[in-house]
């Protein structure tokens, strides 16, 4: 009996959890206009996303492209940045690498509007004109502490040794990193990578306050602007539903990984 | 100016982690095709010294020379050694056969070469056909191997082994000790092996640098180290061994466990306090009590294989431990025998705590970072810088820390026949040797204290260091 109730307070927790996204999944097969109205079932706003056969196509198609293009350039540098970092917090000792450790984890906890500000104020103090660069600046900044936090554990969980048996066997404290501690720390800096990617693709605070008057959106920006403009518009219900799919996909992906590597861990 | 004969040269090297003293002056020479072991308890610093030797940090003082040249300061990729691991640091993502080129690769050596060499040091270390191999599938003793084909696969100068065969179990630690001396013939290179097992080490080596604290114990062969160890440290960690208190009456008379014995040491002078060393297996037992040199009665006997092991007390009341072909049952009165090549006399390191100490007033005297309660002789005043000093029997180990002036712990222990003589380290660092009948294990936490009686004060000895 008592697992009955706890079973089924977690099947209520799932759907609490779920049901908008379900919602929006099963009003993304109709064609009405109004958000709750159910008009029989139709895959037109899929084929209109495609098609580009909506009104504002040309600026959504933009918004996603700059959405991936900002999330491709922010994970990048962040992993190449919060890589070396781990690496250096790694090596440090006593009360130093706490200090760092801790300061790292900040950014991380801190809500994502006061970040958005400060970056704000920052630029207009540094009298940074705003635009794409503040924005890819931004979420390199807020994306990096991520990267440090799945590639810190990898470096701890390796031999000390390996590095120095590579220096031992010949190598230049380089060749040492580039052949060994980086094919080492990997599944770490992939990690830090995907998370730091899907950080910046969710981002709307950060980018909202960084972007500055030139009119850049990225996705969050154009639904949040498109829904004050009186209504979303129908197509973006499939685009949601669709990212939606895309993150879980990437989600089970990331997990199957990490099962794998506990797997062979262990062995 | 430079030996050639020698291969590596390490000159008066010190190294320090903060205020630890890891290696103290320590000098070594190493000639071309000796298997060298260094051993030493955990903590003695031989892992660092080997660890200098690769390159993997800076030495505080001194200098480093391999085959001739000046490598104190030379990175590590740079020098002719190679290391084996103790946990094999072996390349994950890579297998048994791209571990093995990963250093001839750097070196540019070309494809035919590399697997020419592959496969003679996969055979050397009998892992033929096993180049494809993940080497996270391999097992400990597998992997071992590999770390060593690795290693002799840049043909270094000289190879450095660190623990290699610590965390194998015993029966493959037995094979593979046995492989490692074929080895080092086959390959004709230096071996310098470090460990902190005596019986590895005496199998192995052809010389063993005994280390402890920071410092070498003793240089020498096996055989030299088992049975003329030069003090009761070296005596008491190599092999199973009686240290007692002596005296040398005069050249080869010494006296112990209250019997006068003949040997065959000289130059120590006359009524010279000593430490003696007598080996359980040199100890003749018989039942014909007439022929025997003193008397003693069984206490214990155990089975031990090979042989029975012995504990005995003597007629004057020492604890011996005697290894012997036949069984004698406890409460048996028995004769013993010592022959006066089997006794090895060695000078004494010290015969009383001194401390250097600074007088406060006629009543109080500071050492040790404490001021004691004291009677301090005429002629001294407030302060004057002096030596103090306690009697090994005089200071007061106590089971709670807080009640004791001093604290420390029990850092070094031997058993002296019918007491314990013990290494203390105090918190600030500093050393007090302390005779007690009371048992105390290493690690033990204890409080000191030392009666104002027993404090001694007398003018500093400039010469004392």
């Amino acid at each position: 009996m008592k697992k009955f109730f706890a079973q089924c307070y977690i099947w209520l927790l799932l759907v609490i959890l779920y049901a908008p996204i379900v919602f929006i999944g099963i009003f993304s097969f109709t064609e009405s206009k109004v958000l709750g109205n159910w008009t029989g079932f139709s895959t037109k706003l899929y084929s209109n996303l495609f098609t580009g056969d909506m009104q504002g196509t040309g600026s959504l198609m933009s918004a996603i492209e700059n959405t991936l293009l900002i999330a491709l350039i922010a994970a990048t540098v962040s992993t190449f940045l919060g890589t070396v970092a781990a690496i250096g917090i790694h090596n440090m000792r006593g009360r130093g690498k706490k200090a760092i450790t801790f300061l790292n984890n900040i950014p991380m906890l801190n809500p994502d509007i006061i970040t958005g500000v400060s970056l704000f104020l920052l630029f207009v103090f540094l009298h940074v004109s705003q635009g794409y660069v503040t924005v890819v600046l931004a979420h390199i900044t807020f994306c990096t502490p991520y990267v440090v936090l799945s590639v810190l554990p990898k470096l701890t969980q390796m031999n000390p040794n390996i590095y120095e048996a590579a220096l031992d066997l010949g190598a230049t404290p380089f060749q040492a990193l580039k052949k060994v501690l980086v094919p080492m720390l990997k599944p770490g800096m992939i990690s830090g990578f995907i998370l730091a990617f899907t950080m910046s693709l969710d981002d709307f605070a950060v980018t909202f306050f960084t972007r500055g008057t030139i009119g850049l959106d990225t996705l969050s920006t154009y639904i949040y602007t498109d829904a004050r403009k009186g209504g979303l518009t129908p197509e973006l219900r499939p685009l949601i539903t669709l990212m939606f799919v895309g993150v879980l996909v990437l989600l089970i992906v990331i997990n199957i990984r990490n099962i794998r590597n506990a797997r062979k861990a262990e062995e | 100016m430079e030996n050639r004969d020698y291969i590596i040269e390490l000159n008066n090297i010190s190294k320090s982690f903060g205020d630890k003293v890891i290696l103290d002056d320590v000098s070594i020479k190493v000639k071309k095709g000796e298997f060298v072991t260094i051993l030493g308890p955990s903590g003695c610093g031989k892992t660092t010294l080997l660890r200098l030797l690769a390159g993997f940090g800076q030495t505080d003082k001194g200098e480093i020379r391999i085959n001739g040249q000046d490598y104190t300061h030379v990175p590590p990729h740079l020098r002719p050694v190679n290391t084996v691991f103790q946990r094999y640091a072996l390349f994950p993502h890579l297998d048994v056969y791209e571990n093995i080129a990963f250093g001839l690769k750097l070196q540019k050596v070309p494809d035919t070469e590399i697997d020419k060499c592959v496969r003679k040091v996969l055979k050397m270390v009998s892992m033929t056909d096993y180049e494809d191999r993940d080497v996270e599938s391999l097992s400990g003793g597998q992997q071992q191997r590999v770390a060593i084909a690795r290693a002799i696969a840049n043909q270094p100068k000289v190879l450095l082994l660190d623990e290699p065969l610590a965390a194998l179990d015993l029966k493959m630690r037995k094979d593979m000790q046995i492989e490692l001396k074929e080895m080092h013939r086959k390959l004709g290179i230096t071996f310098i092996y470090v460990t902190h097992d005596q019986e590895e080490a005496l199998t192995l080596s052809d010389t063993i640098i005994v280390m402890n604290e920071g410092k070498i114990q003793q240089i020498g062969t096996p055989t030299d180290i088992y049975n003329e160890p030069q003090n009761s440290f070296v005596a008491d960690f190599i092999g199973e061994s009686n240290i007692l208190n002596g005296k040398m009456i005069k050249d080869k008379l010494v006296e112990f466990v209250g019997h006068e014995f003949e040997c065959i040491d000289e130059g120590f002078g006359e009524n010279v306090e000593v430490d003696v060393v007598v080996r359980p297996e040199d100890i003749y037992i018989v039942r014909n009590l007439e022929s025997a040199q003193f008397m003693a009665k069984v206490k214990s006997c155990t089975f031990k294989g090979v042989h029975y092991e012995m504990f005995v007390e003597t007629d004057k009341g020492y604890e011996l431990m005697i290894q012997d072909y036949n069984a004698f049952v406890p409460d048996q009165e028995v004769g013993l025998i010592i022959r006066p090549a089997d006794i090895q006399v060695m000078h004494k390191e010290r015969t009383c705590n001194t401390f250097e100490g600074e007088v406060v007033d006629e009543n109080h005297v500071k050492f040790l970072y404490e001021t004691f309660e004291c009677t301090v002789p005429e002629g001294f005043s407030h302060g004057d810088k002096v030596d103090v000093k306690v009697d090994f029997s005089k200071v007061d180990l106590i089971d709670h820390q807080e009640d004791g002036k001093l604290q420390g712990d029990v850092h070094f222990l031997i058993y002296k026949g019918d007491h314990y003589h013990l290494t203390i380290l105090t918190d600030d660092g500093d050393h007090i040797w302390v005779d007690t009948t009371d048992i105390w294990d290493k690690g033990d936490l204890v409080g000191i204290n030392i009666a104002p009686a027993d404090i001694k004060i007398v003018k500093r000895n400039e010469d004392n260091d």
